[in-house]
């Protein structure tokens, strides 16, 4: 173990704690469980056994409180409560709830230690466990890194079984019959007799119980909504109109609204002169915001209209305004005053590079933006004792705190109804849409607002991906690979996320090296080393995050190596491989994909492996470098989730991860000029389109012994895999996203 | 300005130059419809007009000739078109955004061409954005409802 890494780990330790405020918390407050937020607001004979059942007279409430942006959380959360709680999807109704800390992370730890994800040492139990115990202190809400399935997988089966043996308590007393002699089905708790009586009508006499906890989990065997193809609660709504987005909403009396900010992100308005668009018709108001303005109108148009009608006087930008720029500032980041951390060193590379014949890739991945389908919005209501607010928020939390910023209330008066998102990707971490609009609204009191950014203006403001290079240097001998020095330079989305949010990141950014250090490869002499490129434009979580260009940096790096040896690609990539659950992954895909099979001419076959947020993905894409372009024919694409929870929604998410990564190798980039991102709608953004996308086969395996999510780890594997087909059916090797700034598509 | 939306007739009063998109969404609180670019670049906005699929957000009011359907017209939870009971079937959606859009131009495309090809699927849909990537399963919910047409 190197030094270097030994010293990130000791400040990160410092750091976390640093992150719980400043103070060490003890094991009391660490085993204090939260209040549950349900207790608060309930009525007379409603009954909660927990912060996530709630049974009254009239209906069972399941609270899901993972935001939904459409990768169908809403419907795993409340499967894995009905699992144990014996009730079936038709038979109780569903509820966000309100944002609180009984509603902290228990996933996020495993992402946000320096440690491999397969390394299950004590010293990484350990930080784990010091990780968890800060994220349940500080009450961390959050929906992100593909944890809401490992979050919830065991706490709300937990949940509902508590709930289901109150209810039982519950109908014992009134029956007179022992709990041992009771069943539980369809909502309701069976009796000898063949008689029922049904949880709403135990709700009254369930609430003046204390909930029975520690109640075991039933074994796999018995489940019967786990593991089988659901049909989500959301699936009607979706493919009639009768969804109601954050977008939609409507109160009696509300503006319609937009904004328009400084283009130059994060830099103020210097001033402004709204004179044509006041004299509009339908224009009621326009008013200051940060960095720009709020234009209230009778409708959306009209503001759209209105916003463009005024005259703006903008300040610079604080980084960088042309690309070029950027781009030189990471290629100047190579040194050693901006090591972040030296992720991994196993062997001697230096030894084993000097006098071989070595090979010397550099590789790029740009900006890239986040927009979802449904452009950021929100709606907000303030009065001078509570403020209600709708839109969908990864981290209701944080957002409310902003909220009780700008109005000054009480975080007891702010009510924010999170609300089912039209995507995300990561969009949803951000929190310029509900801050502006509450600015206008804290100006407004008593009248509801509606904001609704323009696609341009949500391109304008995006926080896009990180930026950034690789720079590899690799050896070769004997038809085997025997060393890699790599070598990644990005911002650090991260702290440019963090610092939005007033804290600093406790030690290294693990997300510089994602999809690269923590690789299950036993290459002889393996180094991966870290380097913060100074904050430029401002980044986010896009996603996943750093394995998007971490992945694609060490995969081709590796695959450009492997060929150098003179090996199979697959082959070589299993001899390496140091860790089971990941090679069956990547055996179950050569199968797939027959990989080896004889093909035409003209056509390439290239395959990736990444494993990222702890879940192994190796995918084989195939081509055919035809008159009018390449043409991606087939992929195939094997994980492994530990257990598939929904076979349905994991395929369709299995699916949309391997398009959004080639849609957006292919076609998409985010670029400077004067300050400005260059691209402001789809035409030049698109990600894919239905006639780019390949047939997809995929395969979700389950020997691995933790649950994981499966929203981003599809994603990091396209990009390589399709760069090495490329490289296979043309000879040519693309070390550039987008690819097709080097070659056609057709 | 009188129109008829889902075959009920609406007056409202906007400038001619408004686009339908923004007269259904916010005048008349039809918000199946979805406002995604404004610029025809994702068809999320498509509905009919007079049966054939258009981008709502390229149409003035003022030149509107025809009567509008929107999602809600074309089926409903209790009455489903047969394109919805394939996208049901299929569970095509993610977050469920554009699909408004989708249906409305599978269901004009099927309404032209109860047999399609993949390429003409192709070229029917590809002005149609998803960004969750849903297009496997709108492709075969697409095959699905011809199917049955063709039962």
């Amino acid at each position: 173990m190197g030094k270097a890494r030994t010293i990130a780990r000791r400040s990160f330790l410092v750091g976390s704690v640093a992150l719980a405020g400043g103070v060490a918390f003890g094991t009391y407050v660490v085993r204090k469980p939260h209040d549950n937020p349900l207790a608060d607001q309930l009525a007379n004979g409603e009954a909660t056994f927990n912060p996530w059942v709630l049974v009254s007279s009239e209906a069972v409430t399941l609270i899901v409180p993972h935001a939904d942006t459409g990768q169908g959380v809403a419907s795993m959360q409340a499967a894995l409560i009905a699992e144990e709680l014996d009730i079936e999807f038709g038979q109780f109704q569903i509820s966000f709830g309100q944002p609180s800390a009984a509603y902290y992370n228990t996933a996020m730890a495993s992402e946000a230690v320096p440690f491999m994800s397969t390394d299950k040492s004590f010293a990484a139990e350990t930080m784990r466990s010091v990780m968890g115990a800060a994220i349940k202190v500080l009450g961390a809400q959050v929906t992100g890194g593909s944890s809401s399935t490992p979050d919830s997988f065991d706490k709300l089966r937990a949940a509902g079984a508590s709930a289901r043996e109150t209810l039982k308590l519950a109908a014992s007393q009134k029956s007179g019959v022992p709990v041992s002699e009771l069943n539980t089905s369809n909502g309701a708790v069976q009796l000898p007799d063949g008689s029922e009586l049904t949880y709403t009508t135990l709700a009254a006499d369930a609430a003046k119980l204390e909930p029975v906890t520690d109640v075991p989990l039933r074994d796999p065997s018995r489940w019967r909504l786990v593991g089988q193809d659901m049909k989500r609660l959301d699936v009607v709504a979706k493919s009639t109109g009768t969804m109601d987005y954050g977008i939609d909403m409507y109160l009696d009396g509300m503006l319609n609204g937009t904004v328009r900010m400084n283009p130059r992100k994060g830099a103020p308005l210097n001033g402004y002169d709204a004179t044509a668009a006041e004299a509009m018709k339908g224009v009621r108001k326009v008013l200051p915001i940060t960095n720009g303005v709020a234009v209230l109108a009778d409708n959306t148009w009209t503001a759209f209209q209105a916003a463009d009608a005024i005259d703006y006087d903008w300040a610079p930008a604080a980084y960088p305004a042309e690309q070029d720029a950027h781009w030189d500032e990471i290629a100047a980041s190579f040194v050693d005053d901006r090591l972040d951390s030296e992720w991994r060193n196993d062997g001697h590379v230096d030894v084993a590079l000097e006098g071989a014949e070595t090979l010397e890739m550099e590789y790029r991945a740009p900006y890239v933006a986040h927009q979802p389908m449904e452009p950021i919005s929100a709606v907000a209501q303030v009065t001078d004792d509570r403020v209600d607010v709708w839109a969908t928020h990864q981290m209701p939390r944080f957002a409310v705190d902003k909220i009780a910023a700008i109005t000054g209330h009480n975080p007891a008066q702010i009510y924010f109804h999170n609300q089912y998102g039209g995507g995300s990707f990561g969009h949803r971490l951000e929190f310029e849409n509900i801050t502006a609009t509450v600015e206008a609204a804290n100006q407004m009191r008593g009248t509801p607002i509606k904001i609704i950014f323009s696609r341009e203006e949500d391109f304008a403001q995006d926080f896009t991906r990180q930026i950034g290079m690789s720079r590899s240097k690799g050896a070769v001998k004997d038809g085997k690979v025997i060393a890699h020095d790599l070598q990644i330079a990005t911002v650090s989305s991260s702290r440019s996320q963090m610092g939005r949010l007033g804290q600093s990141l406790p030690g290294p950014d693990s997300q510089i090296v994602a999809g690269a250090w923590e690789q299950p490869y036993a290459i002889p002499n393996f180094r991966v080393r870290a380097y913060a490129v100074p904050e430029l434009a401002p980044t986010s979580s896009w996603r996943s995050v750093g394995a998007s260009s971490g992945g694609f940096f060490s995969d081709c790096a590796l695959d450009e190596l492997i060929h150098a040896a003179g090996a199979d690609p697959l082959e070589e990539r299993l001899r390496l491989m140091n860790h089971d659950v990941s090679r069956k992954v990547l055996e179950t895909v050569g199968e797939m994909s027959n990989w080896g099979g004889a093909l035409g001419p003209n056509r390439g076959r290239g395959v990736a492996f990444v494993l990222s947020f702890g879940v192994p993905v190796a995918e084989v894409v195939e081509v055919t470098n035809s008159d009018s372009g390449i043409k991606i024919d087939k992929v195939w694409v094997a994980a492994d989730v530990g257990r598939v929870v929904d076979p349905i929604n994991f395929d369709n998410l299995m699916k949309g991860g391997v398009i959004w990564g080639l849609g957006h190798a292919i076609n998409s980039e985010i670029t400077y000029s004067d300050g400005m991102a260059e691209q402001s709608n789809f035409y030049t953004h698109e990600g894919m389109r239905l006639n780019q996308c390949p047939e997809i086969f995929v395969k979700g395996l389950e020997n691995g012994s933790a649950v994981k999510g499966i929203g981003e780890p599809p994603v990091p594997p396209a990009a390589p895999a399709l760069a090495n087909a490329i490289f296979a059916a043309t000879g040519q090797r693309i070390r550039e996203m987008p690819f097709n700034k080097h070659i056609d598509f057709v | 300005m009188k129109i008829t939306v889902n075959g009920r007739s609406h007056d409202v009063d906007v400038p001619a130059e408004m686009p339908l998109l923004w007269v259904l969404r916010d005048e008349l609180q039809i918000t199946g419809v979805k406002y995604g670019c404004g610029i025809a670049q994702c068809g999320a906005c498509t509905v009919h007009v007079d049966g054939e699929a258009v981008r709502s957000c390229q149409i003035a009011i003022g030149d509107l000739e025809g009567d509008v359907t929107t999602i809600e017209g074309l089926g409903t939870p209790d009455a489903l078109h047969m394109v919805q009971e394939a996208w049901i079937e299929h569970q095509v959606a993610q977050c469920g955004y554009c699909q408004s859009g989708q249906m409305m131009q599978a269901a004009s495309l099927l309404s032209d061409n109860p047999t399609p090809s993949d390429e003409d699927i192709d070229g029917a849909m590809s002005g149609n954005l998803c960004r969750c990537g849903t297009y496997p399963r709108i492709r075969a919910a697409i095959k699905s409802a011809a199917a049955k047409l063709e039962g």
